[in-house]
């Protein structure tokens, strides 16, 4: 056993500890076993190709949360959608923040909790459902997840309530004494016919030296709709792997907006089941990356069965020394006949040292399909340069508009107003030349 | 799609046609491989030192080396110590000198693959190296050949006769111990053909190659080396067909093309070997590697394949655009009915400035059968203006096959500008009633329908090339209605 899995062990027996009597500890402790026997994945596993996770397998972090940090009211200012009325959950390093946090005046039967409270007052539905809906357990991040569940958020979205009130969840890390890892564990469970939007926000403070590792499970009832943002803003420093599962039923509709800009090294991974007819799954997303930052989106679909339908929509913006990874699968299953599954890709490499790995795979073994996918690699376009500078728009600013335009498209594809504008705020900010182009958009 | 079975199992049913087996003594030796073998076959191949180490540092590192396994393939374990690594006809002891003195049965053969040697000559004004079996047996068109420079023969006439030439470029675009089948190749090649156009030469007719495998539980394992000097241009065909048998028979060939400056090589491939029966028994294991270096400034290398037969196809003929303006071009069409499983693709590595790339793969895939496009594109840091276009087709025709693409995509270079393109999809019901209802029969309907899908590729193929692959795509997809 090296260094790093026995520091996990001895975290881990220690968590087991201070939960003695959870009914979870039986979980928690195959979950672990599982990890322990597989290890972190290396460079040689297919679906990690391009994603080395040494730095985060090299750092000693600290599993057990401590909710002694404070954060003041200045700081969150800076980080809540204040102008979006939202059902607010916030957390602080890890821990479930009361303070900041308002899940007050919620209708009927509709359960929001934080899930350390969850794992008290909801045992028997989470004994149902929790773990249920993780469609790739095989992780290694994913199991270290499961084994160190501390806290996080449930959700349980009853049948015909369309809830007009976006869930907004906030993890938000700021320095600590020690290198800390979190592991926050959300479950969304969405009644029949119910509709609901949830955003989850990651984001650091101080350019915080620490470790998310978050798993978002969610299942989707007959009809259901759920609108997910996952806006990754974690600091310079910070590492970030987190997975977004779906397991979706008849005529369900999921529509996932990733939006990646911050952090070290990250992996997002959604993986998506469409198992009954009708389900349908929009996955739209923005990476930017600048310095020597590392983001990988991989993004798995099943099809299981007939009449279900995929459409994903990712783009890349590389600049300085960055790398960029997308991987996204299609697999149709057999006999899931009537597919439509559409997958593109499309990158922007601002810097001679940025680097992209692109891999758009189909996998399909029904014949009755219409998949395609595309997947460009490219720089901004010298005519539409010359457009504008021939309007006496000096270069830069001509440049800067341009990766605005093309990150633009995918922000373009989010129907809500108030999030949209915020994100939009949020990737001029992250442009190079940005103040050049505020006149203009 | 609407399913008409009774067509559907006639057009499967329909049986392989090359299918019969020549009746000649073949000097083979037991099935097993050591060192001692890998010695005789350099023995009895009258090779030098040289040749006989490279061989054996090949099968060193292949004993350290496994199967490969990331492939989508189901490959059944291949014991290769059962298989026998030598094999030549009889009468190769007394070479013959004209057509008069080869073995009437080995014409005989030809006449049923419809190559008959004597008319080609007359007619299709194409130089055939017949490899039967691993030895050279007849050589035509040599002395047009020779009067221009062109050096076209056997790979083992070459070591003899030019070894200096073999020995400088031998392993040098894919080395010895590249991966498991190439190592396998470099240990036990038998046999294969050598090309060499001089400087400033156009090839005077297109040069062509027709292997046939023959004796029972023999595994070929041909080396092509190519070699195109400055300002030179060949145009290279190979293609194959194999008698119909029930064991699983391997082989791992290995091609290597170098392209200098300003030289092209245009290699065009028709493969139909055995591909199996109905029932997915027998058939060819057919392990590839195929490399071309344009090492030169702009140069140029095009691959153009047709793989209709096989039970398993392994193959990626990739480009290495080491030159600056060099160009690689990938066109393919890959047919997998029944059983057959094909994992195919190629690999363009960009590391010249202003280095092009074409890729265009067409699958098909019926009943059982498994398709995949595996490809790479890999833009270097320093590669710069590089450029690609891809594009992957797969077409499915009943429903429970499988078509599958997955290409790689790596750029470390700003002013690349790389695009990947797949569909995939069945025969539309509408082109199939448009057509239907103009009088064409549903069969004549479909076979238009999958040669339009495949035109891109094959307007790529020498023209009497193209018209056999038509044929064969015809053959193979008899009866397959959507």
């Amino acid at each position: 056993m090296n260094k790093t899995i026995r520091h996990y062990l001895a975290d881990f027996k220690q968590l087991q500890n201070i939960k003695k009597d959870d009914w979870f500890s039986k979980q928690r402790q195959s979950a672990f076993n599982i990890f322990q026997e597989s290890g972190f994945p290396s460079t040689r596993k297919e679906n990690w190709k391009y994603t080395d996770v040494k730095p985060i397998t090299k750092k000693l972090f600290s599993n057990i949360t401590n909710s002694n940090v404070v954060i003041s009211d200045n700081e969150i200012d800076a980080i809540l959608f204040k102008e979006l009325e939202c059902i607010e959950l916030v957390f602080v390093n890890g821990a479930y923040s009361e303070k900041y946090s308002n899940i007050k005046n919620l209708p009927n039967k509709l359960t929001i909790r934080n899930m350390a409270n969850a794992f008290v007052n909801d045992e028997d539905f989470l004994k149902k459902h929790l773990s249920q809906y993780v469609n790739d357990d095989s992780s290694s991040f994913v199991t270290l997840n499961t084994a160190f569940i501390q806290d996080g958020v449930y959700i349980n979205v009853p049948s015909d309530l369309t809830l007009e009130r976006p869930i907004s969840i906030t993890y938000i890390s700021k320095d600590n004494s020690n290198i800390f890892a979190t592991h926050p564990r959300n479950l969304i469970f969405m009644g029949e016919n119910s509709k609901a939007t949830i955003i989850e926000n990651y984001i650091g403070i101080d350019d915080a030296n620490y470790f998310t590792n978050a798993v978002t499970e969610t299942s989707l009832s007959q009809g259901a709709s759920l609108k997910h943002y996952k806006i990754q803003q974690e600091s310079s420093n910070a590492f970030h792997i987190g997975s977004l599962n779906t397991s979706q039923n008849k005529d369900s509709r999921f529509e996932s907006h990733s939006i990646s800009i911050g952090g070290a090294l990250v992996r997002n991974d959604i993986n998506a089941r469409l198992n009954k007819e009708g389900a349908e799954i929009m996955m739209n997303g923005l990476y930017m990356t600048d310095n020597a930052q590392h983001i990988d989106n991989h993004t798995r679909v099943d099809h299981f069965k007939p009449y279900t339908q995929s459409n994903q929509n990712y783009r890349g913006v590389l600049n300085g020394k960055s790398r960029g990874v997308f991987n996204g699968k299609v697999v149709v299953h057999p006999q899931a006949q009537k597919i439509e599954a559409y997958q593109n890709n499309a990158n922007l490499l601002l810097s001679d040292d940025a680097e992209i790995d692109t891999k758009p795979e189909l996998e399909i073994y029904a014949d009755d399909v219409k998949c395609n996918h595309g997947a460009t690699i490219g720089q901004l376009d010298n005519d539409m340069l010359f457009y504008l500078r021939s309007r006496a728009i000096d270069e830069q600013t001509a440049r800067s508009l341009l990766t605005y335009a093309f990150a633009d498209e995918i922000i373009n594809n989010i129907s809500f107003q108030s999030i949209k504008n915020k994100l939009e705020h949020l990737i001029i900010g992250r442009l190079p030349d940005s103040s050049l182009i505020r006149e203009y958009v | 799609m609407s399913t008409n079975t009774e067509n559907f199992e006639d057009l499967v049913k329909k049986e392989y046609e090359h299918g019969f087996v020549t009746d000649i003594d073949a000097d083979t030796i037991p099935p097993g491989l050591s060192e001692e073998i890998i010695v005789f076959i350099s023995k009895k191949k009258e090779e030098p030192l040289w040749l006989l180490e490279w061989r054996l540092k090949a099968y060193r590192q292949w004993l350290k080396m496994e199967d490969p396994t990331w492939a989508k393939l189901d490959i059944q374990h291949i014991d290769y110590q059962s298989i026998s690594y030598y094999s030549a006809p009889k009468s190769k002891e007394d070479a013959p000198k004209s057509l008069d003195e080869i073995d009437p049965k080995l014409l005989e053969t030809y006449e049923k693959l419809g190559i008959p040697l004597d008319e080609q000559k007359m007619l299709a004004g194409v130089a055939v190296d017949a490899v039967f079996d691993s030895v050279s047996v007849a050589t035509t068109f040599k002395q047009k050949l020779a009067d221009a420079g062109v050096i076209f023969c056997s790979f083992s006439e070459a070591v003899k006769e030019h070894p200096d030439l073999v020995k400088s470029y031998l392993g040098s675009v894919v080395p010895a111990a590249d991966n498991f089948f190439a190592a396998l190749n470099s240990a036990v090649f038998t046999d294969g053909s050598f090309c060499y156009i001089p400087k400033g030469v156009r090839c005077p007719m297109e040069l062509s190659t027709y292997f046939r495998i023959n004796a029972s539980n023999t595994g070929q394992f041909e080396r092509t080396l190519i070699i195109a000097d400055e300002e030179s241009h060949v145009s290279y065909l190979e293609g194959c067909t194999a008698p119909m048998r029930d064991e699983n028979q391997l082989h791992a060939a290995v091609v290597e093309l170098v392209a200098l400056k300003d030289a092209e090589i245009k290699y065009s491939t028709v493969q139909n070997w055995y591909p199996g029966d109905e029932n997915g028994v027998g058939g060819i294991y057919n392990f590839v590697t195929k490399r071309g270096d344009c090492r030169g400034h702009n140069s140029k290398i095009s691959w153009t394949q047709v793989e209709t037969g096989s039970a398993i196809t392994w193959k990626y003929p990739s480009c290495l655009l080491k030159g600056n303006n060099s160009i690689g071009e990938f066109y393919s069409v890959a047919v997998t009915n029944n059983y057959q499983q094909a994992d195919t693709g190629t690999k363009m590595i960009h590391i010249g400035n202003n280095t092009t790339s074409t890729i265009i793969s067409k699958g098909i895939s019926a009943r059982h059968a498994q398709n995949v496009y595996r490809g790479l594109v890999k833009i270097s840091k320093n590669a710069n203006n590089a450029r690609n276009y891809s594009q992957c087709d797969s077409l499915l025709m009943g429903d429970q096959c499988g078509a599958h693409t997955f290409p790689y995509i790596e750029a470390k270079n700003s002013t690349a500008q790389v695009e990947h393109e797949a569909t995939t999809s069945k025969i539309s019901d509408d082109q199939l009633f448009y057509c239907l209802q103009r009088g064409i029969s549903e069969e004549d309907a479909i076979n238009m329908i999958v040669n339009g899908f495949c035109k891109e590729v094959f307007k790529e193929l020498p023209m009497e090339f193209a018209v056999e692959a038509q044929k064969l795509l015809g053959v193979t997809l008899e009866g397959v209605v959507g």
